[in-house]
């Protein structure tokens, strides 16, 4: 899976709405199912959304829009709610083991709707 | 393979077993005891005796342990003992036995020594029948044995033949401030008294004395020595000296090479050792020459600090010196004197009584230049530095270079983490408080923030939060941390506004700060699904309840498992079954279990004195009353309970955070005790209290333990790490010497008065409802990735695929 940043590219990028923007609480995730791609996104306290794979790595289980966002030195991170290992919301990569790393995908509100592109 | 057989099963045994396992030693450890019991700590004999302590010490792996087998003989040539079992290396580690003056009745009814756990056990019986009792012996063990007697209840008299108290301690000064220590607490004391004879029938009724005529008591304890057991060496003719004791060398070896001797009964360079530090180290020597190596034993430090009474009682190095300074304070009892060489440069030894704070410090310093004038020494002990080769705990003889050591090495940060890697501090706990300077000197920060977000320690956010009046995380980290928080501080944060404010977890700002458990107010499982306990308080259930649990079951298909507190436990719901499942619950009178949260779990019980033929007490009622009290309250941990309703514990109180053992009278409250990782029997805070006496005591500890705690820390983590342990415990939340128990009981109070049920208030809460999805664009479709297996006529979870990287 290659990482994709936020900025949109031309026309060919595919978005998918979510959710109306006040369905996601401040500081916690929701899943979405895109195409059979579980997605997790997140909107953190200043109000950025985020987007990365649902899959927690170490353990196989669909569980990552369900841990604790926070920060780690500034950078937006969520908590695997399975055994703990903190990832980056911006790269995905995990901070306690940076050898892993989970897909991220663009995320991006229109018209109150947030919509994220898994490709 | 070679065969090592120890005779004997005291502490000195039970160390050299454990020394020869933890080095890896490759041959067989056996050992044989006589006692009908393992191994236990007879350092703390007394709390057996006083607060019913435990003082087994924990099985050592490998090792092949007989109970209740005396050896009888050793047979040198055949190197067999008791005619048959073989050895390749004999340890004899037999102690010694209570020497009991030839004085005529010694054998009555109620004369006893005091040495091992039946004699306490025997001592406990006579005092039930007797309302006075006589020590004879003013040593340490003699003291301790008065303050055990003292303890029961009884009159205690203490018969003395020197001129004073503990004379192998304390010269006379310190003699007399100890007595009138000994005396305020209602004692008697008798020095310089010998004794004629105890009288009585088949019973004791008292004790003679040459001057002060009968002593009037029941219960009579020898404490006047010991003596070395050393009849089974005498038997194979080995070497023993004139008044007792197995001849060994350096290296602990008798005089036939393939027997060794250590503890008690060794009589090493003309000397027996009666102290636990020194029969540490004879252990160890053993079992380093047992496994080829040079390790030699050449003799001990005979310091001693100890509290007895209450009173605080230390010696070290030399009792007299050319010089001594003497600090004497007869109001507050304290009596402090060192000696020093006569040109007052080189200290000698001290003598502490009230007090002994010199001995920590000044006891390295034995032999070397005094580290400032004798006077501030006595006042300010504490602000020497120790050099590295000073011996910081002499029971397990460990220095300061290797407490510093070890702190570099593993990053320790606390005083649990250098006890596991020195052993220092482990067995009689003296040197404590020198860890923790040792912590400090070395650039430990002890009191360490929770994460890069708070630099306070969760005892000082939760004393902010009340103090401040702060109701969200928002507020508190703005104003006190940095960042925006982590899966470390939030779920902090969140039990410390739930202990102080009692709203539900998930309203508003809140939600964001829960784990995953409390978020979804069940338990995340391997497979990304959820498993749910409904309460069931104290473990009673009626069968429409037992059939409801079973319908839902069945009806979801979740797996069913009894947990081991009392409950049962549903596992395989998918997020959005969770709502559903929990209003066929809560329609038929269910409530939450917060099996999910750091929380009260469950109260277990035994079925107490309404069915059982041996119930005292009540437990099952005790049981519900304190689970429907405590249900819901957050704290830094889980806490567990159980109520038993005799002293044959069914219920395994002393296994929990606080447990209630009934008693004829009333109740016995234990706290701290905990199963897990690292197993601890709870400790006895208040005995045969009324149901009123014990929930306020209970409401006190626990929010007592609510407010002060660490993150993560059980209560007996905490309990041994409270500064002042048990007894300050005690002084808090019953003596109220904090003159903060109005303000815990209105808490506590608070808290019953404003629970209410998680799940019913969410079931009727549709903003809180809209979480339970497992997508958020497709409410209705559950998790494809999850499936299920069937084992045993119920359903299992698919094993995941885990990512490759």
């Amino acid at each position: 899976m290659t990482q994709t940043t936020v900025l949109e590219t031309a026309g060919e990028r595919v978005w998918e709405p979510v959710c109306p923007l006040p369905d996601l609480l401040p500081e916690r995730g929701a899943c979405a199912l895109i195409g059979g791609e579980q997605v997790a996104v997140f909107r953190a306290h200043d109000g950025s959304l985020y987007a990365i794979g649902n899959q927690d790595p170490f353990s196989g289980a669909y569980i990552l829009s369900r841990g604790i966002v926070g920060t780690r030195n500034g950078e937006p991170t969520v908590a695997s709610p399975m055994h703990k290992q903190v990832f980056s919301l911006i790269s995905g990569v995990c901070l306690d083991d940076p050898g892993t790393v989970i897909p991220t995908f663009p995320i991006r509100v229109t018209m109150g709707m947030v919509e994220v592109s898994v490709k | 393979m070679t065969r090592v057989l120890i005779v004997g099963n005291g502490p000195s045994a039970h160390r050299l077993a454990e020394t020869l396992t933890s080095k890896g030693f490759a041959g067989s450890v056996t050992i044989l005891g006589e006692e009908p019991r393992g191994a236990y700590d007879r350092v703390a004999l007394t709390t057996h005796l006083t607060e019913g302590r435990d003082l087994a010490y924990p099985d050592i792996p490998g090792v092949t342990v007989f109970v209740d087998t005396k050896v009888v003989s050793i047979e040198p040539a055949a190197k067999t003992v008791n005619g048959s079992i073989p050895y390749d290396v004999l340890v004899l580690a037999t102690g010694s036995a209570p020497f009991v003056p030839p004085v005529p009745g010694r054998d009555l009814d109620g004369c006893h020594v005091y040495r091992t756990i039946d004699d306490l056990d025997a001592i406990r019986t006579s005092a039930k029948t007797a309302t006075a009792g006589v020590v004879v012996g003013g040593g340490l063990l003699g003291l301790e044995a008065a303050d055990a007697l003292r303890g029961l209840g009884l009159e205690t008299h203490i018969v003395e033949m020197s001129p004073w108290l503990m004379p192998r301690q304390v010269d006379e000064g310190g003699g007399a401030v100890l007595k009138k220590h000994v005396e305020s607490l209602g004692l008697t004391v008798h020095t310089s008294s010998g004794v004629l004879g105890i009288e009585g029938g088949e019973r004791v009724t008292g004790l003679r004395t040459p001057d002060k005529g009968l002593i009037e008591a029941q219960v009579v304890v020898f404490s006047a020595g010991i003596r070395p057991r050393d009849e089974l060496a005498r038997g194979a003719g080995l070497q023993v000296g004139e008044r007792g004791g197995i001849v060994v060398d350096d290296g602990m070896r008798t005089s036939d090479p393939s027997i060794l001797a250590i503890g008690e009964c060794a009589l090493h360079d003309g000397q027996i050792y009666g102290l636990v530090a020194p029969c540490m180290t004879m252990a160890e020597v053993a079992a380093d020459r047992i496994m080829g190596g040079q390790a030699a034993f050449t003799g001990a430090d005979l310091s001693t600090k100890l509290k007895l009474l209450g009173v605080e009682v230390a010696q070290f190095g030399a009792m007299a010196g050319a010089l001594d300074v003497t600090y004497l304070d007869p109001v507050a009892g304290v009596y402090k004197k060192l000696f020093v060489s006569d040109d007052a440069s080189t200290l000698l030894g001290g003598i502490c009584v009230g007090d002994a704070a010199p001995y920590t410090t000044l006891r390295s310093f034995v032999g070397a230049e005094l580290p400032a004038a004798p006077s501030d020494l006595l006042f300010s002990p504490t602000a020497v530095e120790l050099p590295g080769d000073a011996p910081v705990c002499s029971c397990n003889n460990v220095t300061k270079n290797d407490v510093t050591a070890a702190i570099k090495e593993h990053d320790l940060t606390d005083v649990p983490g250098i006890k596991a890697c020195t052993r220092a501090g482990t067995t009689c706990g003296s040197c404590v408080p020198l860890l923790k300077k040792i912590l400090t000197e070395s650039g430990v920060d002890t009191g360490s923030g929770l994460c890069e977000h708070f630099a306070h320690s969760r005892a000082e956010l939760f004393t902010i939060v009340q103090v401040r009046g702060i109701t969200t995380f928002t507020q508190l980290i703005d104003e006190h941390g940095t960042g925006r928080g982590c899966d470390i501080c939030k779920p902090v944060v969140a039990s410390i506004l739930a202990s102080l404010h009692n709203g539900h977890v998930l309203e508003g700002e809140q939600a964001a700060l829960q784990d995953t458990n409390d978020h979804f107010l069940a338990n995340l499982q391997k497979n990304g699904t959820y498993s749910i306990v409904p309460r069931i308080p104290g473990g009673e259930i009626t069968p429409e309840k037992l059939i409801v649990i079973g319908e839902v079951a069945r009806d979801f298909g979740l797996y069913t498992k009894i947990t081991g507190g009392q409950r049962i436990d549903l596992f395989g719901a998918r997020v959005e079954e969770l709502p559903r499942i929990w209003r066929r619950l809560v329609d038929a009178g269910f409530e939450s279990g917060h099996a999910y949260g750091k929380a009260l779990r469950t109260v277990k019980s035994c079925v107490g004195s309404t069915w059982c033929r041996y119930g005292v007490q009540d437990s099952v009622t005790l049981a519900i009353d304190l689970e429907l009290r405590y249900r819901g309250l957050r704290s830094p941990h889980k806490l567990k309970s159980a109520v038993s309703g005799c002293a044959r514990e069914c219920a395994e109180a002393r296994s929990k955070d606080f447990g209630i053992i009934a008693t004829e009278k009333g109740w016995n409250l234990y706290v701290g005790g905990n199963g897990g990782f690292t197993p601890r029997h709870a400790d006895l805070l208040v005995q045969d209290v009324d149901t009123a006496t014990l929930m306020r005591t209970i409401d006190r500890f626990l929010m007592f333990y609510i407010r002060t705690a660490d993150r993560l820390q059980r209560t007996s983590a905490w309990l041994e790490n409270l500064e002042g342990g048990l007894d300050r415990l005690r002084q808090i939340v019953v003596d109220d010497a904090l003159g903060i128990c109005a303000d815990l009981d209105a808490q506590m109070a608070a808290h019953v008065a404003t629970y209410a049920d998680e799940w019913r208030a969410t079931l009727d809460d549709p903003v809180k409802l809209r979480r339970f999805v497992s997508f958020v664009n497709a409410p209705g479709t559950p998790d494809p990735t999850i499936s299920f297996t069937t084992e045993r006529d119920q359903i299992k979870p698919e094993i995941l695929q885990v990512m490759s990287r």
